[in-house]
């Protein structure tokens, strides 16, 4: 037997490597599209790749600018998050504080079972379901655009958002509730004002996470929004995100050319925007904590 | 500790085992890798299926991605054979070289590429011509060609497609529209117009005819194509066979080098008399005779 400071060390430096894993496979992939898309610049130039015109394989001249992409994939996360966050919060709310115990196990199981839902499905159910119903009622010819792409993308971070929102909801002491309902509030200013306010650092959490997952979601808009290359003007124009276009033009790209290079920038840019969006959560989670205690 | 070795052990032996088939997949007795044209997928499946029956130690996996993604792989020495609905193109060859891969090139079987629209659309017939003006967004309303006043609503397919490579560079001869919808598959492109009243899609002709009547299935109709001389339909096929179908193209596989073994024997049986039967019942189109005898040389 060894002994146990040796063992000791032994644990935390096995832990400390497992830590430092994980931070080393991300900045690999830092590194790795930074290097494989900073080529790129050679052929194009900056401001043309901030332009709005995305075009590898065209007939002509090739134009690599994607701006287009970028408001795509803004369009259809916000989009979603306007579906996913109020349903979500309101569906985790009535989870942890108005439901029977029986019906919160039987719902909430039922919601987790829709992440394992495979995108290609919720995809062809944007084409053949959700897309035709949007082009009935908004008058429209077609349902692949942006507004679909949110639906179906919103539908997708439900359970994200709902199972994390009520895990948060539960972890509020009760003293809290109590407290509250005996200085005479009722069960719905209870919620409002004290529950979800305490659990907020949770709540928030549970939409960046459900935010993740609409960013990074690829199979889903590429079946559901039509791809279309021309700038979207409004949530009813068919949309380009940037995950689609990584998605279908990678795989057949030619080793080292400009387009090669060019959709490793689009991965490096989406990179930064969730790279972005973590840091600025996290700067108003510590805020909100800081006012809290203070 | 002794436990913590055990545990160590096992997972060695678990991650060595899991690499080990990754390592080598083009051992003879391997399974046939074909990854292409989603125009080609469901014909080349079944006709793997049918094979398989007949020869049962053969293993054939088939997968889409698009001609281009097929194509890329063939380069990149992943699959043994690639599908391909458009012909290899030079900067292709180019790299194939450069990567030390020869590539030959079987045709199997014919496609009539079919422009499908909305069954209530007035339009039945256009011209190369117009179709290439509707693609370009030259023509954005379906009352400028014939039909009602209402916008033209594309259908097309992402660039990894061989079939988006073959119209653009065939029809549109120039960028297609951006207002175009780029559809990941042939069957997307007929759920779409299926339940679009303005839409416009092209789709290979096996996705358009009804196994048992020959004529195109309900919910979509198929739209006469005229070039020079009178319109012509793609479901009439002595209009194809004739040549006159203004978009008839040959289907590709592409090997590198002459296939061995089961490679050879799959080629070889697509091309027998029992494989173009397939081929028809599928929707598709025998090989012609120029074909036949370019084919011959190579299998034989």
């Amino acid at each position: 037997m060894m002994r146990s400071a040796s063992r000791e060390a032994l644990i935390h430096y096995s832990f400390a490597a497992a830590a430092l894993f994980a931070v080393g496979i991300l900045a690999g992939i830092f590194l790795l599209l930074l290097t494989e898309g900073f080529p790129v610049f050679r052929h194009v130039s900056v401001s043309q790749f901030f332009s709005w015109n995305w075009n590898p394989n065209a007939y002509g001249q090739p134009e690599y600018g994607i701006l287009a992409q970028m408001l795509g994939t803004i369009m259809v996360t916000v989009g979603a998050l306007v579906f996913s966050i109020p349903i979500g919060i309101g569906a985790a709310a009535y989870l942890s504080e108005i439901a029977a115990p029986r019906t919160r196990e039987v719902i909430k199981p039922l919601v987790e079972l829709l992440a394992g839902v495979p995108s290609v499905v919720i995809g062809f159910l944007g084409i053949v379901v959700t897309g035709p119903w949007l082009a009935r009622s908004t008058g429209a010819s077609n349902g692949l655009n942006a507004l679909n792409g949110s639906l179906l993308l919103g539908l997708m971070s439900l359970p994200t958002i709902v199972t994390l929102t009520e895990d948060a909801l539960r972890a509020v002491p009760a003293e809290f509730k109590a407290a509250s309902l005996a200085l005479g509030a009722n069960r719905l200013q209870t919620l409002v004002r004290v529950t979800i306010p305490s659990a907020a650092t949770g709540v928030i959490a549970a939409c960046m996470l459900g935010m993740g997952r609409a960013v990074g979601e690829t199979m889903t808009v590429l079946m559901a929004t039509g791809n279309a290359l021309a700038p979207p003007s409004g949530f009813l124009d068919s949309v380009r995100t940037m995950t689609a276009t990584v998605a279908i033009e990678l795989g057949e790209v030619p080793f080292g050319t400009a387009h090669y290079h060019a959709l490793f920038v689009i991965g490096f840019v989406l990179f930064v925007f969730t790279f972005v969006v973590n840091s600025v959560s996290d700067l108003v989670l510590l805020r909100f904590q800081r006012k809290m205690q203070g | 500790m002794k436990k913590l070795l055990i545990f160590f052990c096992l997972l060695m032996t678990v991650v060595v085992s899991c690499a080990k088939p990754g390592s080598e997949p083009h051992s003879a007795s391997a399974t046939v890798q074909i990854k292409g044209s989603d125009t080609e997928l469901n014909l080349v499946q079944r006709l793997a299926e049918e094979y398989m029956k007949k020869t049962p130690d053969a293993r054939i996996s088939v997968t889409g991605g698009g001609s281009g993604t097929g194509i890329a792989a063939l380069i990149n020495k992943s699959v043994d054979i690639a599908n391909s609905s458009r012909a290899m193109e030079q900067s292709e060859r180019d790299q194939a070289k450069a990567n030390g891969v020869d590539p030959w090139d079987y045709v199997f079987a014919m496609d009539g590429l079919s422009l499908i629209v909305h069954p209530s659309n007035r339009v039945s017939t256009f011209t190369l011509d117009q179709l290439g003006r509707i693609y370009r967004g030259e023509v954005k309303n379906w009352k400028e060609v014939g039909g009602a006043d209402s916008p033209i609503s594309l259908y097309g397919r992402q660039s990894n497609s061989g079939t988006f490579v073959y119209f653009r560079n065939t029809v549109v001869k120039g960028d297609y529209s951006t207002e175009m919808k780029q559809m990941n598959g042939n069957a997307q492109i007929v759920e779409a117009v299926k339940s679009d009243k303005n839409g416009i899609g092209y789709v290979g002709l096996g996705y358009i005819k009804d196994r048992n009547t020959g004529q195109v299935i309900s919910g979509i109709k198929a739209l006469s194509l005229r070039s020079d001389g009178a319109a012509v339909s793609p479901l009439d096929p002595t209009n194809i066979t004739s040549g006159k179908y203004p978009l008839l193209r040959p289907l590709f596989h592409y090997t590198n080098g002459k296939p061995t073994g089961m490679g050879l024997g799959f080629i070889q049986f697509e091309l027998s008399e029992e494989g173009q039967r397939i081929v028809e019942r599928e929707g598709f189109l025998r090989i012609n005779e120029k074909y036949k005898q370019q084919n011959s040389t190579k299998i034989g």
